[in-house]
């Protein structure tokens, strides 16, 4: 087991790697200057002289290798270098939106796996009756509806029923969790909802698939408690790929909910992601998409580590 | 005509505007703003973005400013300056500076911290890079003879000499500060205005705090304000309806203006102005056909407009047809001139019969294929340049839209990369030094995007510029503005932008200007409730 563990983590280090030198590049190809972005587009009397000046202070004037190898070896101390737009650390930067988007994260898993696993498993096991009608068809309508719109719709809701809006600023749950709530529970529903369509669908194939195989059949032939087949041999077995939706799709809540974050006006990672882009600052995109990468191969390395735990088949090969 | 003009203008603003004397300021409360930008750093000399002075305007002074009760947005008075003399050969210009002014961390603000402002937007030490300093070459010295006195001398006298002392961005710093590191501003905020630093959370808010020693007795109103960063359009508009936030100072579409409205009745107010700032066409010189001013004539001869403007004021934000200078201003052509000038006629049948004409002559076929390149934001580039587009196919051009992304923009049109292009101007005052100055030829002014050389558009820029007689400088801005938009059309204008300003019933104090650079030091403001 410790080996795979092993095994499992060293493989991580050459995909980060490839990840590092892919988002040098592409930063480097994209048409744009932060310099020119900052200085000269509302301004008609910044000069050539003061531009290259300031690309000069920046370090942009270095040879690539050079501006790679300075960034390389700032990874290696753990250091990613200060944000060229803002001038700020980027652990900061990046630390200050982190807190929001785990918890946005968190709250929307939750949301998906308690409306999920419940759905999926009684569409599956009322296969063909007016309930698994109604999950499917409440299911296509999550992933039909764009997470961003639901969001639209339940601000607008919000005004006109309530004449309230959601906080505009985040307030960390130690500070008030009631305010806190209030502020991040609209995303996480309207993301959780789409989130959870998926799983949903995913939970009742899987139970389907399932609730078919030999050993339940046998399982039942024996006589076994109809509850304790369901919930030892089939939902235990149904649940492996619904985890590993539930797991990417946490992973992609972390930096992926541009939009949703635009709407109810979240300090997110994804916000801050476009931002980096759109202002070509260079050192914290890179930061910002090694810091996805981390969290995608980990989690898919927790993925694993959850199979060999339900599946006893794996950790046995 | 002008004195009409400018009536109008006023009246339109003061029309829609809360009512100002017969109401006693009410102290106390917190104003609660939203802002579509937020500063990359605290340095107001190095940063162009409004994003930085809606909130970090009302922790400075000026020397001097614009009066905030001014609705054209153009009345100088003195801010850290009480008085000032300029001398008879216009070379010398002395300001006092006014006594009891401290910094938020109790130095005291004398002549010597405004010589040190100034020489650090003028006269910038070795490294530090200033992107402005190409606006005051005309500028000699900044000398500060005793803590009460500043003086500025000038190579050549300059028409827009106070105006350039009175821009937002000319924040007062400590000279101790500065002196110890030029670049600390960027990081600390440490002012005397209105207002005292208290937080800024990054992507979230700035909050500011009443300053008890400000140097005007019984300001500012308020208690403090917090500035909110929303980038969302849709968000603005929502924190506003749902009371998250009382007004967003830059402006919203007239869309936004009609939705705010019909939700919130009477507890929003609506202030309108034109706005000073401008989509221009930039044709690329170096490009044929454009390099042939028989072209670039026929391209804004088969403009409309007078239609433009009626059809695109409903949808964004853009309304007034305009020359040079924004309509209704003291140098600001009179619309009755204005229609003498290639593109501004009312008779579109006969203005397209030339285009076609001078097309024709320059050997430009039918059906002749360009593209223009558009920067990618809704308002309200991408209405201007569809309509653009229409008016071209009118004439038999044939053109296509290319949309850039915003921060691949400005690379590509300084690059030259491009046939014809959006390009767009944009002052904190209605100032002609200001207006005008990308316009010299290239390599005189780097965001001559058009990519042109004309001597004698650059003279007539001179002559406005040094002129000392207000009708003097008049026929030389006119002149210049027919060179550049007529004569030579170098540059193609399309509609002044039109700021409309949607405001919760409480706030009051404030008054919508042509800039949104401006009067947003928040001393004057209150709320009624």
């Amino acid at each position: 087991m410790l080996r795979y563990v092993l095994k499992r983590l060293l493989l991580m280090l050459p995909t980060l790697a490839g990840v590092a030198v892919l988002v040098f590049v592409l930063m480097r190809v994209l048409p744009g200057d932060i310099v020119e972005l900052r200085f000269a587009g509302e301004s008609s009397f910044a000069s050539k002289a003061a531009l290259d000046l300031e690309r000069g202070r920046l370090g942009l004037d270095a040879p690539l290798w050079r501006q790679f190898a300075r960034w390389i070896g700032g990874l290696v101390r753990l250091d990613f270098g200060r944000s060229l737009w803002t001038g700020g650390p980027i652990s900061r930067e990046i630390a200050l939106r982190f807190q929001l988007s785990l918890e946005v994260a968190v709250l929307a898993t939750a949301v998906a796996v308690l409306l999920a696993v419940p759905l999926g498993l009684l569409a599956a096991v009322r296969q063909d009756t007016w309930v698994d009608y109604a999950v499917r068809l409440f299911s296509i309508a999550g992933l039909a509806v764009p997470s961003f719109w639901l969001g639209i719709l339940l601000i607008l809701g919000l005004l006109v029923a309530f004449g309230w809006l959601p906080p505009i600023e985040f307030t960390p749950v130690y500070v008030s969790p009631w305010r806190n709530l209030a502020q991040l529970v609209w995303p996480a529903l309207a993301v959780g909802y789409r989130y959870s369509a998926v799983a949903t669908r995913m939970m009742r194939s899987a139970m389907l698939e399932v609730l078919r195989e030999d050993y339940v059949r046998t399982a039942r032939a024996k006589g076994l408690w109809p509850r304790l087949v369901l919930w030892r041999h089939a939902v235990r077995n149904a649940m492996l790929p619904v985890f590993t939706v539930i797991v990417l799709e946490f992973a992609f809540l972390i930096g992926g909910l541009v939009v949703t974050e635009q709407v109810f006006n979240l300090n997110g990672l994804g916000l801050l992601f476009v931002e980096s882009i759109a202002h070509r600052d260079y050192t914290l995109t890179q930061a910002l998409v090694l810091l996805v990468a981390v969290i995608t191969v980990l989690a898919n390395f927790v993925a694993d580590l959850v199979y060999v735990w339900l599946d006893p088949r794996i950790r046995y090969a | 005509m002008r004195r009409i003009a400018a009536a109008l203008l006023g009246l339109l603003v003061l029309g829609l505007a809360p009512a100002r004397a017969d109401e006693e300021p009410r102290r106390g409360g917190e104003l609660i703003f939203v802002v579509p930008s937020e500063p990359p750093s605290y340095d107001a000399h190095r940063e162009e973005t409004f994003g930085l002075i809606h909130p970090l305007a009302p922790f400075y002074s000026l020397l001097l400013r614009i009066d905030p009760t001014d609705p054209n947005g153009s009345r100088i008075v003195g801010d850290v300056a009480e008085s000032w003399t300029e001398s008879r050969d216009h070379l010398t210009y002395t300001f006092k500076i006014r006594r009891g002014l401290t910094f938020h961390d109790g130095q005291p603000l004398t002549a010597r911290d405004v010589k040190a402002s100034y020489d650090h937007i003028i006269f910038p030490a070795a490294g530090v890079a200033s992107s402005r300093k190409g606006a005051y070459v005309a500028f000699e010295s900044v000398t500060a003879p005793d803590d009460r006195t500043a003086v500025f001398r000038l190579r050549w006298p300059a028409a827009a000499a106070l105006a350039l002392l009175a821009s937002p961005w000319n924040f007062i710093y400590s000279a101790d500060r500065l002196r110890q590191d030029p670049r600390w501003y960027e990081t600390h905020i440490d002012g005397t205005g209105p207002f005292v630093f208290v937080e800024h959370v990054r992507g979230s808010h700035i909050l500011g705090k009443r300053n008890p020693r400000y140097g005007r007795p019984g300001l500012p109103y308020l208690d403090g304000f917090r500035a909110t960063f929303v980038k969302s359009d849709s968000a603005q508009i929502a924190a506003i309806r749902g009371g998250r936030a009382m007004v967003q100072f830059r402006g919203v579409s007239p869309a936004e203006r009609e939705q705010l409205q019909k939700a919130l009745g009477g507890e929003v107010r609506i202030q309108e102005s034109p706005w000073d700032c401008a989509n221009w066409i930039a044709m690329n010189h170096d490009r044929k056909p454009f390099d042939d001013r028989r072209v670039r004539r026929a391209l804004t001869l088969a403009i409309d407009r007078y239609e433009m403007a009626s059809a695109l004021s409903k949808i964004t934000i853009v309304r007034d047809v305009a020359g040079v200078q924004v309509p209704g201003t003291e140098y600001a052509t009179p619309p009755a001139e204005l229609e003498t000038l290639a593109g501004y006629g009312r008779d579109i049948a006969r203005s397209r019969a030339e285009a076609r004409r001078l097309l024709r002559e320059a050997g430009v076929t039918e059906g002749f294929r360009f593209t223009l390149k558009n920067r990618g934001i809704a308002h309200p580039y991408e209405p201007v340049g569809v309509y653009l587009i229409d008016q071209w196919r009118r004439v038999g051009l044939d053109v296509s839209q290319e949309i850039i992304e915003p921060a691949a923009y400005f690379s590509t049109i300084r690059a030259g990369d491009f046939e014809v292009a959006v390009d767009f101007q944009c002052g904190y005052l209605v100032e002609p030094d200001l207006d005008l100055y990308k316009f010299q030829s290239t390599g005189v002014s780097d965001a001559n995007y058009a990519r042109y050389r004309d001597p004698v558009l650059d003279d007539l820029y001179r002559q406005q510029s040094r002129a000392t007689d207000k009708a003097a400088r008049g026929r030389a801005v006119r002149a210049f503005e027919r060179r550049l938009v007529d004569e030579e059309a170098h540059y193609l204008m399309t509609l002044q932008w039109h700021r409309i300003i949607a405001q919760r019933r409480q706030l009051r104090g404030w008054y919508i200007t042509p800039s949104h650079y401006v009067n947003q030091q928040l001393d004057t403001v209150w709320l009624s409730e």
